[in-house]
């Protein structure tokens, strides 16, 4: 039962990260419908610029904004300069460019930050939380995961639901033509989409980085699991990227947990093609179909 | 008929291969057959070796090479050895076993190397072991103690272990634990392959009734070990022994926290550096741990020695060692660590068993003089070389030690034992050895 | 002629038989001239070349896959995988010692990937674009976990390949090599034949393929696949045939990958192998077996010219390993930006244009030939 129950904790906690990270890829396909294939990379690099200010003994907390500023940053600029091009354009392109880049963001950083592996600290303990004289498998800084994440989610339905500027973006995701004739800078939205997205996933690289080793391949396993979380609840659904973030986080803590570490990829893959081929849309798009 | 044939085709094609030589450069003809001095001049020795630079184990093994390097220039300085110096090709393998065969490869074809010396790491050697013995490439000194480096030279004639190996290390521990916590309930954490094999294997001569669970972990896999901490918390574990290498000491140590799992700690040798795992540990929280104090969390671990390290300034070899590091390291900000105390030690071995050798030195003639003579090579390690032509197994004995402030207080004194049921016996003889006051082996 | 015409007839079944005569002659050249090269190489560059035949292979199979039927496969290296683990288990068995042994192993290898091909092709093709791209390159993480699941694929310290030593050859060989040569055939040089010798038959089968009725399909399909569909092509059946075809040639890949490192490890079937194999495909060129050649040549021999660049550079060895990917997805990214049709599409479009304003004749020619 104490094994049960802190393997879900874990699980949640895991989850929470592939819901931010889920969501991220959701704002992307909803604005360009692009899978990004490079935003693991992308929040690998915002990761590392927040190590090094934590090295040279900035607070953490700056360091988190620092790190989010220069995700925005650096969407916005992969947007207007690499994505532009193949907007629009048959899809294989936008796959194979974004892997592209997903390769050389990774080399960068290993040929400038190095290949070590570093430890990266975590804002509040990392030891698990005792109640009386049992600890439950849940430490500080797992409640502030799952904290940062509903805060991120909370701040996007604003912003969409709320304001203007999320109003614009909605439109011009949804039908560029219709909105530029209304006076939409549609090609301005598509990219603040992108550096929103990014910053989304830069909160995703430094919550799992927290109190564990980073090197260049640290966020290579969100490639395919954020991918697979957010095709789960639907690319087009924020909401749903969340619950499928939810989801993929417990059934990949509960088989490794009870099967073994190494059979996670392929529960995950064998769910991916289970949503796919049963339902197409995911579990939670409002659209009634889609080609996949 | 067959002959004139034969020599027709054959001068079309020697003039064919040699346009084409001209036309691409491709490379140069080898002999195959005297292969015996490959990397030997009359002034330099050439030898290579693997190491995970890079990937998870690198942090403390990336800097073994630096303590040979440094020893080799200190030795190449004071003219060599037999008027030969020695030079060293490192090569990085990311504790990826593919790699290992990949730069190996390289080592052994284009840089041709006289040797491999001190490659590391258990999954990765082996993959290249068979290969290197099939090619006729002394590959001494292992830096792993994995039994399958000495205890079968008729299968692996070319292979020399170093260090103590696991399965001693294994019985050690275990009988330790036996007599000094015969109610504990042990959980085996064990990197899977190898290496937690052969550890398991020692352990379980002593402590099978204790042993309550037994966990893995995939070096260059998941870096959460909550699951496997976890398990053991379920199972009441109050003992945790690890065979595994320096990072995974300090993500066990992280994961065990962070689900509330409360234990004693044992960890083998190779995983066990206080100030490495502190350093790491600090790194990961800082903010709430000032990196200073990181190696106070190592307290209290169990561990076992084999070579005097950074902790114990006043050993003669450490002073050695400190000598040759201050003159010769490429980088001298940085400071001596037991890695590159280990690295020393290895190279000071691979000196002495060149010297013994003499003037006249092929791949045959290396092997022969370290199964002959290599028994009594006087060295750091605390108990003496059991290499012989039936066992080209390392160091005999180690003893057990707990860690205090970062340094090593002993439990035991020297115990040496070999492979199978041999009996475990105190002998410190080796440990007093001194080294010559050139710091050189004659 | 006509002799070899009358034994590949039934192969020859549904091509005109002037194409697969054409392909023969260029792929026998072709393996005169490699053989020749290989001889006269040092044993160091005898490994790279064997190295770039079976990314050759490989590269060669997900071309005509992408190329051709437009399915974008991440998962290469999966089924490399279990091409190499599927080879390494039989050697293990047979031995190993004997020619006969390293073949049999390579046709389990090929078959077993078939079947894979089958099983993995079927789901895939009902996927398109960033789908099948994200389900390969899970596939492509999955599958060579399963090694460290079950012992007897030997976890992550992976399994030893055992390889026939060249004294163990028959003498037929050895003599032939000989002949051909003028030096003695080892180890070494003896897996570059074979890869070589392998390559070349791969691509003449695949070049085959590429112009018969069903790479017409698989045009078809890539094309526009509702009229394809309405032409009568089965769009389900075409694509897993050329899932399975892709597989076999991976499956093949693997096998020799595994004999030439010794050594069948799941750290050799990492995310970024698959990539790489992409970054040749695009480099060369989609749907170009000579632009797979070339894209295998750099693969090949890139790693370590990059490398020396970067240590030349001032960085340290570690980071110099480096450059490598970084070139890799840059090719990638300027390919897609720049010059789509990749090194071969883009000569060939350059030569055409260039016949094209010169000669009608040749103009109607190329014309023709698309068309049939």
């Amino acid at each position: 039962m104490q094994q049960f129950l802190d393997t879900t904790l874990g699980g949640l906690v895991l989850g929470a990260v592939y819901a931010a990270f889920a969501l991220a890829l959701c704002l992307i396909w909803r604005s360009t419908r692009i899978v990004n294939f490079a935003q693991a990379a992308m929040a690998m690099v915002t990761t590392y610029i927040a190590l090094s200010l934590l090295n040279a003994d900035v607070p953490y907390w700056l360091a988190f904004l620092a790190a989010l500023a220069a995700g925005f940053g650096l969407g916005a600029v992969i947007e207007r300069v690499i994505i532009r091009p193949v907007e629009g354009k048959a899809e294989l392109n936008a796959v194979i460019l974004t892997l592209g880049l997903f390769m050389v963001l990774h080399g960068l950083t290993a040929i400038t930050f190095g290949v070590q592996h570093r430890g990266f600290p975590a804002p509040v303990s990392t030891n698990a939380i005792s109640v009386g004289d049992t600890s439950i498998g849940i430490t500080p800084f797992g409640i502030l995961t799952i904290v940062v994440v509903a805060l991120v989610m909370a701040g996007l339905v604003v912003l969409f639901r709320f304001t203007d500027l999320g109003l614009r973006m909605r439109a011009a995701a949804f039908n560029g033509e219709v909105s530029r004739l209304l006076g939409v800078r549609v090609g301005r939205m598509l990219t603040l989409g992108w550096a929103l997205a990014a910053a989304v996933g830069a909160v995703a690289g430094m919550l799992i980085a927290g109190g564990d080793l980073v090197n260049p391949a640290f966020m290579d396993p969100f490639v395919i699991y954020g991918f697979i979380a957010a095709v789960l609840g639907g690319l087009d659904s924020p909401l749903g990227s969340v619950i499928g973030g939810l989801i993929l986080g417990l059934s990949l803590s509960y088989v490794t947990g009870y099967v073994g570490e190494h059979l996670a990829p392929l529960v995950a893959l064998g769910i991916l093609m289970v949503v796919l081929l049963v339902r197409p849309s995911g579990l939670f798009s409002a659209a009634a179909a889609r080609r996949v | 008929m067959r002959n004139t044939a034969r020599r027709a085709v054959q001068v079309v094609c020697v003039l064919t291969t040699a346009s084409l030589l001209a036309a691409c450069g491709a490379g140069k003809e080898r002999p195959s057959e005297d292969g015996s001095a490959v990397g030997v001049t009359d002034t330099t020795i050439k030898i290579g070796a693997h190491f995970p630079l890079t990937g998870p184990a690198a942090p403390g093994y990336s800097e073994i090479p630096s303590g040979h390097e440094a020893f080799y220039e200190y030795v190449n300085d004071a003219g060599g050895v037999h008027g030969r110096d020695i030079e060293m090709v490192v090569k990085d393998d990311a504790y990826n076993p593919t790699n290992t065969s990949a730069v190996t490869n390289d080592m052994i074809l284009q840089d041709e190397i006289f040797a491999m010396v001190s490659g590391l790491g258990t999954p990765t050697h082996r993959a290249v072991v068979q290969r290197l013995n099939d090619d006729g490439i002394p590959d001494l000194f292992v830096s792993s103690g994995s039994l399958q480096w000495g205890d079968d030279p008729g299968k692996s004639p070319m292979t020399f272990g170093w260090q103590t190996d696991y399965e001693i290390e294994g019985k050690i521990i275990g009988q330790y634990v036996k007599e000094n916590m015969p109610d504990a309930k042990v959980g085996l954490f064990l990197q899977d392959d190898d290496f937690g094999e052969d550890g398991e294997k020692g352990t379980r001569e002593f402590l099978d009734s204790q042993i309550v669970d037994v966990q893995k972990y995939t070096p260059g896999g998941s870096t959460d070990f909550s699951p496997q901490m976890s398990s053991f918390k379920s199972k009441g574990v109050d003992l945790v022994i690890g065979f595994n290498t320096p990072s995974y000491t300090a993500l066990s140590q992280i994961a065990a926290q962070g689900v509330g799992f409360k234990s004693k700690w044992f960890y083998s040798n190779v995983g066990s550096d206080p100030a490495l795992v502190g350093g790491l540990l600090a790194s990961m929280t800082k903010g709430k741990i000032p990196a200073e104090q990181g190696v106070k969390l190592m307290d209290g671990m169990m561990t076992t020695e084999y070579l005097s390290g950074v902790d114990a300034p006043d050993d003669e070899w450490v002073k050695l060692w400190q000598k040759v590091w201050d003159n010769y390291s490429k980088k001298g900000s940085e400071k001596l660590t037991n890695y590159r105390i280990y690295g020393m030690a290895q190279a000071y071995t691979l000196v002495q068993a060149l010297q013994a050798n003499g003037k006249d030195l092929t791949r045959e003639s290396i092997v022969k003089t370290i199964e002959e003579e290599g028994s009594s090579f006087e060295g750091p390690g605390l108990a003496p070389f059991r290499f012989s032509a039936d066992s080209h197994l390392g160091i005999s004995g180690m003893s057990v030690v707990e860690i205090k402030n970062g340094a090593s207080e002993p439990l035991t004194p020297v115990l040496v034992t070999d492979i199978g049921d041999a009996p475990i016996e105190e002998d410190d003889s080796a440990a007093s050895d001194a080294p010559p006051s050139s710091g050189i082996p004659e | 002629m006509e002799r070899l015409r009358s034994i590949l007839g039934p192969l020859a079944r549904p091509i005109t038989s002037v194409p697969l005569a054409r392909h023969l002659v260029v792929a026998l050249i072709a393996f005169v001239v490699a053989m020749a090269v290989i001889g006269a190489s040092s044993q160091y560059l005898q490994t790279r070349y064997a190295e770039m035949a079976y990314f050759a292979i490989a590269a060669g199979g997900l071309t005509l896959l992408t190329g051709l039927s437009g399915q974008l496969s991440l998962g290469h290296g999966a089924l490399m995988a279990v091409g190499a683990y599927a080879a390494t288990l039989v050697l293990d068995r047979t031995g190993g010692e004997t020619l006969a042994d390293v073949f049999v192993a390579l046709l389990v290898a090929i078959a077993v990937c078939a079947l894979v091909g089958v099983v993995v092709g079927v789901p895939a093709a009902r996927l398109h674009g960033p789908y099948i791209a994200g389900a390969t390159l899970t596939l492509a993480v999955a599958v060579p976990r399963l090694a460290n699941q079950w012992h007897v694929l030997g976890g992550e310290q992976g399994l030893q390949v055992p390889v026939p030593r060249a004294a163990e050859l028959p003498a037929w060989i050895q003599d032939l090599v000989w002949f051909f040569t003028a030096v003695e055939i080892d180890q070494y040089s003896f897996l570059a034949y074979l890869g070589w010798l392998l390559l070349a038959l791969t691509f003449v089968a695949l070049a085959n393929l590429s112009r018969s009725r069903v790479g017409r399909r698989w045009r078809a399909v890539r094309d526009d696949d509702v009229s394809a569909e309405l032409a009568g092509i089965h769009l389900g059946r075409a694509r897993v045939v050329a899932f399975t075809v892709s597989a076999m040639a991976a499956g093949l890949a693997g096998g020799l990958m595994a004999m030439n490192v010794r050594l069948t490890a799941p750290g050799a079937f990492t995310i970024t192998l698959s990539l790489t194999l992409l970054a040749a495909v695009v480099l060369g060129g989609l749907g170009s077996l000579p632009g797979a050649l070339i894209g295998a040549g750099v693969l090949a021999f890139l790693p370590h010219f990059a490398t020396d660049l970067g240590e030349s550079a001032g960085l340290s060895a570690t980071q110099a390993a480096e450059v490598t990917p970084v070139v890799y997805g840059l090719v990638l990214m300027l390919v897609i930006l720049l010059a789509p049709a990749g090194i071969v599409g883009s000569l060939r479009s350059l030569v055409s244009r260039a016949s094209r304003t010169s000669s009608l004749a040749s103009a109607l020619g190329s014309t023709k030939e698309k068309t049939t």
